[in-house]
């Protein structure tokens, strides 16, 4: 079987990105026979609430920072809305910090942000979210090594193979030619799909600048022939 | 048409904000007769606990759960011990199907628990039989008391058996 993704997937070992050296499997992974994997996702066990997809709205003020909407289209592989999916969201504040007792990077906490959210995609397949535009912040990759701005995301889309958990990148970022996370990608079409567009029709006047970002998820492998067998 | 998919990206230290959730490690409640308690520890090359790992449980038609590693790099999720027979009705051994999450992991990885209960049915399993008989043990819980034990181990010698799908 071909792996369309591999130039578009990240390699599990990338020395340059530290965190994988120790990490990454080194025996060979087994390949399991197409459609072994195709059960449908579960059913999440937590109700999304309603308000979930408003980060700024969890605290009794708003968070410091520059308000953003994000928002786009979850699809599979064959271009069809993935409907009615879960997305989660998680990120840092303004100032580049987590609320994350083992984020130790010296920049404040912000009282009004927990920076997590959840949605479900409707039935064209889109999620929004309203936020703040995350901080960059260092880590200890390597000497002055600074993550670009960017938002993580969670998906299950409709199988077992479909998961997905990646990251959302902002235009323009002149971190990003420095990320080794980002730059473990060896497509740099693949790269480019990770970075956000801003929008003037998603921009709200007078209230907050908007982000589209479309994610497309790994379809069933089974063909329309073998599902006529299950 | 086939559009190309959404590359992964790690999910970095810090999901604990965002994933996890009270009672998530469940993917069946606790005092359910036929719940079954899983513990184990991921461990990276060196030998190190992995204190920043989440795991997912995924039982087709029973339920999810999901479960980070604590400083230790330990793990707990209670489930259930599906029926043999996979999708399209393959004669499959009962087993959970595992996604790892952590830091240091760009995509996550896949495998499987299967059950220490069940040889006869483990031995006809075609995934197992797939793997090398000497990594096959990997795959396989270990009955520790009233718990079943599991480690994942990411890479070296009895590193666990991860798959492409």
């Amino acid at each position: 079987m071909i792996n369309h993704d591999d130039e578009q997937e990240p390699p599990y070992l990338y020395p340059d990105y530290v965190g994988t050296r120790l990490r990454a499997p080194v025996r060979p992974l087994v390949r399991l026979p197409p459609g072994s994997h195709d059960f449908p996702a579960p059913f999440f066990p937590r109700e999304v609430g309603k308000l979930e997809f408003d980060l700024t709205r969890q605290h009794a003020g708003e968070p410091l920072g520059e308000r953003i909407i994000v928002t786009g289209r979850v699809l599979d592989s064959d271009g069809r809305p993935v409907r009615q999916t879960v997305v989660e969201v998680w990120q840092a504040n303004a100032a580049g910090r987590y609320l994350d007792q083992d984020d130790q990077h010296k920049a404040p906490l912000d009282p009004n942000f927990a920076g997590a959210g959840r949605c479900l995609t409707d039935d064209q397949g889109r999620y929004r979210f309203v936020t703040i535009k995350p901080g960059a912040y260092p880590w200890t990759n390597h000497l002055n090594a600074w993550r670009p701005a960017h938002v993580h995301f969670s998906l299950f889309g409709q199988h077992f193979r479909s998961r997905l958990v990646t990251q959302m990148y902002f235009p323009g970022d002149p971190l990003m030619p420095h990320d080794p996370i980002l730059q473990s990608i060896p497509d740099p079409a693949g790269r480019e799909r990770l970075v956000s567009r801003w929008d003037q029709e998603t921009t709200v006047p007078q209230w907050a600048l908007g982000y589209q970002w479309d994610i497309v998820l790994r379809g069933s492998e089974a063909t329309p022939f073998e599902d006529e067998h299950r | 048409m086939s559009l190309p998919v959404t590359p992964s990206q790690t999910v970095g230290p810090f999901f604990g904000v965002g994933l996890p959730f009270e009672g998530s490690e469940n993917v069946v409640p606790a005092e359910r007769d036929a719940a079954i308690r899983i513990q184990g520890q991921v461990i990276d090359g060196k030998g190190d606990p992995v204190p920043d790992a989440l795991l997912e449980i995924w039982e087709p038609s029973v339920g999810f759960g999901r479960c980070r590693t604590d400083a230790e790099g330990a793990f707990h999720v209670v489930a259930a011990k599906p029926k043999a027979g996979g999708p399209g009705g393959a004669p499959e051994a009962p087993h959970l199907n595992v996604t790892v999450f952590a830091r240091g992991l760009l995509r996550h990885l896949v495998t499987r628990i299967y059950f220490p209960d069940e040889a006869t049915a483990n031995a006809d399993d075609p995934v197992l039989k797939l793997v090398e008989p000497e990594r096959r043990p990997t795959l396989i819980a270990k009955e520790c008391g009233n718990v079943l034990h599991f480690d994942i181990r990411l890479q070296g010698t009895s590193e666990t058996v991860f798959f492409v799908i």
